[in-house]
């Protein structure tokens, strides 16, 4: 089969399996009693039916373009980084924890919220590190390093939160107490969506692009994940170019962190990583590994995120419905992959 | 049972592993089947226990035609064999793998299981404990076990894959012993094996592969040379290749002790000077592989020196080594040699080592195509190395290397590729001689080892030989002494 045609097939297969998750997703709904097509037009309305609206889409898109982005290094290695949770959440942590510590001193708040992001980004860095040495040196599959260490990372949260940074009198869930308004990233007038963050996030984009694409240290980790004992052999060391990958990762992790803090919610709340890595993981699989996507790809992703906030008011359905719409994109897509290699198998089979 | 092979053809991809063999194996006797490795011997007894199917031929117990697509249906027709690697459950007892495979009960009498064994186990003289765990057990004991299940499944024919590797020499007599008794029996035991001298001492009458064809029968008693002959060929004349050694030694081999689970092998003492080609011989896992990659810091070594252009460097690891001009070229070229899934410019890249950020794409295209030239390559800069054909995938590997090295160590470099790739390979390989690379390489193929070594080392069992002069040694000694004999001598 020539390239061509192998490449229509491929496209063939991928809007299969998107209709499929609709398909599947309409069924679900028609066992709970609402009308698809209504919900599907609330979820498009949801999005992108004001500015306001728009403008949320763009704030959850900012930490998924981030986190993707950063996955695909690890992913290049070939390396499952789960614990992208757990290194959002340090990276949240830190930059909370150098921005109070500057509350009271009397530098400039730019340069205080310039060092707490980079304090969230060593954050991340670090931990991912943890996982990568655990992988590396200890044997530990990354699956089970990075999930423990998501563990500890919440545990690490909720305990600050609600013990040495909770607020006076009356620690909540609701988080710890708001930063002044001088240590929040500057947004746009009359909406939530902050310009830095946005200039932030699409840069880290392109860095990994490129990254990826064209130059000597990329290309090394896609050797090591393609075939770690050949790439050994040929000189490259793969342990060293695993840590990194890691690290890369978790630099990316801990700036979403750090942007979630100083430009979303301007305070550490417990769920802070508010699942977008878990998220990234499935634009990842979706868009097979290829940056190209991530930035189409993740705004659809939070669209859908932000379209089904009123859902349960308007069709009393739950809003995790866009939760189920997402996996289910993402679990026909790869079986339509499956479908695909075992069809085109068989053809030269014969 | 008489077991009867008709015309039996198995091919894999372009390789003719059984080229129309048919045989005859009669009831109560050892029937050995000898061969090089390759040879086909273990494809023919893979088909005769249900392990792989024929492409074509017929299998007859007893004269009728029977069908065997599964080892299942091999063990119901009363064919069991027993594999050069045991193929237990090692956190299990003894006794659970008696059991094991067995039909029928759901509910176990353990008491009475045990009984039986000890029965069983008595006939041949056999101790095993039934509760010991199978990680405690030698090799040679997890044999007797094998047999035992075997025998107790009703098998009445015993196909044995190499069973002397690994085992003690008490193990081994006792295994012969109980093989005698076997085939006093009635059974049929079908012995496969590349040691003529266990061959010559335990069969009734043996049959050579060579190539994948069946060379003959012979009865005992055997004369060694005529098996050797069988074997490995007609002699073959020999150019003199000793022209590009130097005097300088680049690669000293002092003392040098490996282990490596069931091998122990050494003492090696070998100076390999430059543009010296050594070659070592052996069958395959003889202990030829491990000291190869002690040679280059992939296995730590036991005791011994390892030193490269006067320099120490027994304790370094692989990086070192290749720091220093020491190459390795596994036999698995796609799990340890070339990377799949990039493309043949994406490994010249990588492998330059570049400080650089950016690709120069255009540069490396240049170079790419320059050295798909050089070596013949036939591919593109942006083919995938996966779809490159074995020659050319080994071609790229060799050109992937540097120009200058000090040694280069190769597995099986003319594996799988036809005639003309492997001379084209020899070629490259030799102008690198010319340079003052050395060449340190393992081969299955004696004549590949004859043609291009200059000195040579034979591997028995993790025994190596003092290196010989490829010149002064016979090919049908070489033979003799893979086949373990002929070691006192070699010494003198």
């Amino acid at each position: 089969m020539d390239q061509a045609r192998a490449r229509r097939f491929s496209v063939l297969f991928q809007i299969g399996g998107i209709v499929l998750a609709f398909v599947f997703v309409s069924v679900i709904l028609l066992l709970v009693g609402a009308n698809p097509l209504t919900t599907f037009k609330l979820l498009v309305e949801g999005a992108v039916g004001s500015a306001s609206r728009i403008s949320n889409v763009l704030v959850v898109w900012m930490p998924l373009l981030l986190v993707t982005s950063g996955l695909l290094v690890t992913f290049s290695t070939g390396l499952w980084n789960i614990g992208i949770e757990g290194q959002i959440t340090l990276g949240a942590i830190l930059t909370t924890g150098v921005i109070r510590l500057f509350l009271d001193a009397s530098f400039p708040p730019v340069l205080v919220i310039i060092l707490s992001i980079i304090a969230g980004m060593v954050g991340g860095a670090l931990w991912a590190a943890l996982a990568g040495l655990l992988k590396t040196y200890g044997g530990v599959n990354e699956i089970f390093g990075g999930l423990g260490l998501n563990y500890i990372a919440t545990a690490l949260n909720i305990g600050l939160i609600f013990g040495a940074w909770s607020r006076e009198g009356i620690a909540s869930m609701s988080g710890t107490d708001p930063f002044p308004k001088e240590f929040w990233f500057p947004t746009f007038e009359s909406f939530n969506l902050s310009w830095p963050s946005l200039v932030l996030s699409i840069l880290g984009l392109i860095v990994i692009f490129f990254l990826l694409q064209g130059t000597h240290f990329g290309l090394r980790l896609k050797a090591v994940g393609k075939g770690m004992r050949s790439a050994f052999r040929l000189g490259i060391p793969t342990k060293k170019y695993m840590m990194l990958s890691f690290m890369v990762c978790g630099l990316f992790a801990g700036l979403t962190g750090a942007l979630q803090v100083v430009a979303v919610y301007h305070r550490l709340i417990p769920s802070i990583s508010s699942g977008y890595g878990y998220l990234g993981l499935m634009i990842a699989m979706l868009i097979n590994f290829r940056a190209i996507w991530i930035a189409p790809i993740a705004l659809f992703f939070a669209a859908l995120n932000i379209g089904g906030i009123q859902l349960p008011i308007v069709q009393k359905l739950d809003s995790s419905l866009t939760g189920v719409l997402q996996g289910s994109l993402v679990l026909f897509i790869l079986i339509m992959q499956g479908v695909k290699q075992r069809v085109l198998g068989k053809a030269e089979g014969e | 049972m008489n077991v009867g092979l008709i015309r039996i053809n198995k091919h894999f991809g372009d390789v003719h592993a059984n080229a129309d063999i048919s045989l005859t194996i009669p009831e109560g006797r050892i029937f050995g089947i000898l061969g090089e490795n390759g040879a086909g011997k273990s494809t023919l007894m893979k088909i005769l226990s249900g392990y792989i199917q024929p492409d074509s031929g017929e299998i007859l117990l007893d004269g009728e035609k029977v069908l065997i697509d599964t080892p299942a249906d091999a063990i119901r027709h009363g064919i069991g064999m027993l594999h050069q690697d045991p193929l237990d459950f090692p956190p299990m007892q003894v006794i659970d793998n008696f059991i094991l495979g067995e039909r029928g009960s759901l509910f176990l009498s353990y008491k009475e299981k045990i009984q039986e064994f000890e029965e069983l186990q008595g006939q041949f003289d056999f101790s095993l404990d039934p509760k010991a765990y199978i990680d405690t057990l030698t090799v040679g004991e997890r044999q007797q076990l094998e047999i035992l299940r075997l025998l107790w499944l009703g098998a009445h024919v015993l196909i044995l894959d190499e069973p002397t590797t690994g085992i003690s020499a008490q193990q081994k007599e006792k295994l012969f012993e109980a093989l005698k008794i076997l085939a006093k029996g009635g059974k049929t035991i079908i012995f496969v094996s590349h040691k003529l001298e266990d061959v010559e001492s335990l069969c009734h009458s043996v049959v050579v592969l060579r190539k994948g064809e069946l060379v003959g029968e012979v009865r005992a008693p055997y004369r060694t040379e005529n098996l050797v002959e069988m074997m490995f060929g007609k002699q073959i004349t020999l150019s003199n290749p000793r022209l590009l050694a130097q005097e300088r030694v680049v690669f000293d081999i002092e003392d040098l002790v490996v282990e490596k689970y069931p091998l122990t092998i050494g003492p090696v003492n070998l100076k390999l000077h430059a543009g010296e080609v050594v070659g070592l011989a052996g069958m395959e896992g003889s202990g030829q592989n491990v000291l190869l990659r002690a040679c280059v810091g992939l296995i730590r070594p036991v005791s011994g020196r390892v030193v490269v252009n006067g320099q120490d460097m027994t304790h370094k690891n692989y990086p070192g080594f290749l720091e220093h001009g020491v190459s390795y070229l596994p036999a698995s070229r796609l799990e340890e040699g070339l990377v799949p899934g990039l493309t043949l410019a994406e490994h010249f890249t990588v492998t330059a080592h570049e400080k650089a950020l950016f690709i120069d794409k255009g540069y490396f295209q240049q170079k790419t195509e320059k050295k798909i030239e050089e070596y013949h390559i036939i591919g593109r800069p942006g083919t995938p190395v996966e779809s490159l054909s074995g020659g050319n995938q080994q071609r790229a590997a060799l050109s992937l290397m540097e120009e200058r090295l000090a040694v280069v160590l190769l597995e099986h470099p003319t594996r799988g590729l036809d005639l003309e790739s492997a001379v084209y390979m020899w070629d490259k390989l030799k102008e690198r001689c010319t340079l003052g690379t050395s060449i340190f390489f393992i081969s299955a193929d004696l004549d590949e080892i004859m043609r291009y070594s200059d000195r040579i080392l034979v591997f028995f069992s993790g025994r190596v030989s003092p290196p010989l002069d490829a010149s002064q040694v016979s090919l049908e000694k070489l033979g003799q002494m893979i086949g373990g004999k002929g070691w006192g001598q070699a010494f003198a």
